[in-house]
């Protein structure tokens, strides 16, 4: 049985300090990333597109990017960062030495993960207002959901890393499953000029399109009974993948 | 080791640590223990100071009573200069000085150590056993695993000598070297002239490599005859015997890898 309890706050603290301690390059990012991508794509590539499906191109890509910089900052929170305190700095052995269980340094980890997440998507917040290109106030939503999209990028994550026989072998699900994802599914054109099979495909097994389609109900705002679809298949693999990540790790670090 | 912490579940039989079964009172006994791995595991994201903070909350000690406590262990430790360096600064020491102020940041009733002075200076492994000395002699309980036989000669009030996984024996060390060895050896270049003295005179006798050793508590009977009966030339060394050669005597010369 999986047994969590409130220590797991030490292992998301402790990261949250480690975060903190070096917070000006870890603040750049997310006011630098949407004024890059605005200027380039929605005001650059945009004055040859002006509306998709009647809505301005910056408009359009505003809630994507949003959705990008979580999936980004908590997925690789929990492969690459994780893997490197877990392998390298065998900062999980010394947690596991103390009443903290391995299942609560796990958990921590994805909870950190998704925290990182909110934090960015909040820090993006005031930048996208600037450019008037999100709705406020349900643009505020943007920022209790960054946590639950987060802790489904970081439980994803978290089962590569339990599973990689390496540090270089992360590239394969960054390469094969992310850039993918920050491409097809439905962030800088519309899902339905694909072919029909693939965007089945999307809605089928591209966390991503989910996450895309309810940010941009929040920033719009437009909500339709589809959000709620997308809504329930986030949490479901939240849940899903959450379970396993810790199962995986308990047999990748209990010897 | 690593069952003795509950960190590695039991291969079998039971283990029982403070009274507790090791499979369901975990987090009990990991709240009452200290440990000191072989590896250097401080978390290089932090200072020394805050090393110990952070770690004191995995206890879930109060933030005031675990700053008192990293401040007094600093001390302690004779980390007080080095209160605000990232572990990457410290030298390998200094990192093992620290990680043992941090096994006590809970106070713990055992503390468990693995190898503490490997690879260190001798000034530094001084330090680390006239620290832990004065742990012993203040009433606490350290077990401690070793390759180091003179540490273990200095630091152990009981010893047990493993081998492959097996106790071979246990005692105070000063029994053990009494009882294994003899104690003094008288120590003689391997020639063929000396091979003979020592058997003609019915002494028994080790080969170690080049050297024959002779085990013994009248070390300089031995010598005198080595010398006098065999005219023996070249040198003969008397030493006290160690723990080295209680666990050489045991375990056996041949490399195990």
């Amino acid at each position: 049985m999986i047994e969590i309890t409130g220590r797991v706050r030490s292992v998301w603290q402790r990261n949250l300090d480690a975060f903190l301690r070096t917070y000006r390059v870890n603040f750049i990012p997310p006011f630098i990333e949407p004024v890059l991508y605005l200027l380039a794509l929605g005001f650059g590539l945009g004055t040859y597109i002006e509306t998709v499906d009647g809505i301005p191109y910056p408009v359009f890509i505003a809630p994507a990017l949003v959705s990008i910089s979580v999936m980004y900052s908590s997925f690789f929170e929990c492969t690459y960062s994780s893997f490197v305190r877990m392998y390298y700095q065998k900062t999980f052995d010394a947690i596991i030495a103390t009443p903290v269980s391995i299942d609560e340094v796990i958990a921590g980890e994805m909870l950190w993960g998704a925290t990182r997440g909110m934090i960015y998507a909040t820090l993006m917040l005031p930048v996208l207002l600037i450019f008037g290109v999100v709705a406020m106030p349900s643009s505020l939503l943007l920022i209790p959901f960054a946590f639950l999209a987060g802790l489904l990028f970081a439980s994803i994550g978290m089962c590569f890393t339990a599973i990689t026989p390496g540090i270089d072998a992360l590239n394969y699900p960054s390469f094969l499953f992310i850039t993918p994802m920050f491409l097809f599914s439905g962030t800088f054109f519309p899902l339905d000029l694909l072919p029909e099979p693939i965007q089945y495909f999307a809605f089928a097994a591209l966390p991503l399109t989910h996450v895309v389609s309810i940010n941009r109900a929040i920033t719009l705002p437009a909500f339709s009974p589809t959000n709620l679809f997308s809504l329930a298949w986030i949490a479901a693999a939240t849940v899903l993948f959450f379970l396993l990540a810790i199962r995986l790790m308990r047999r990748r670090l209990i010897v | 080791m690593k069952m003795i912490q509950c960190v590695s579940p039991k291969t079998g039989g039971t283990l029982e640590v403070f009274g507790m079964d090791v499979d369901s009172h975990q987090r009990e006994i990991k709240s009452r223990l200290g440990v000191v791995p072989q590896e250097n595991n401080l978390d290089p994201d932090f200072s020394t100071y805050r090393n110990l903070l952070i770690y004191a909350r995995y206890f879930g000690i109060p933030k005031h009573e675990a700053e008192q406590r990293a401040e007094e262990l600093l001390a302690f430790m004779q980390l007080e200069e080095k209160r605000d360096v990232l572990i990457d600064k410290l030298s390998g020491g200094m990192k093992r000085r620290l990680i043992i102020a941090r096994a006590l940041i809970n106070a713990p009733e055992l503390l468990i150590l693995d190898e503490p002075t490997i690879g260190l200076d001798p000034q530094a492994r001084h330090l680390i056993w006239e620290k832990l000395r004065s742990l012993q002699a203040a009433g606490n309980t350290l077990v401690l695993t070793t390759h180091y036989l003179d540490e273990a000669e200095r630091l152990c009030d009981r010893l047990v000598i493993m081998d492959q996984g097996k106790i071979l024996v246990e005692g105070r060390p000063e029994d053990l070297i009494r009882e294994h060895a003899g104690s003094d050896v008288v120590e003689v270049e391997r020639t063929q002239k000396a091979t003979a003295c020592l058997t003609g005179l019915g002494v028994t006798y080790d080969v170690a490599g080049d050297l024959l050793q002779v085990f013994t508590d009248r070390p300089h009977d031995v010598a005198r005859e080595l010398l006098e009966v065999c005219r023996h030339e070249a040198a003969v060394t008397v030493r006290p015997a160690t723990l080295e050669d209680v666990f050489l005597r045991l375990t056996g010369r041949s490399l195990r890898e």
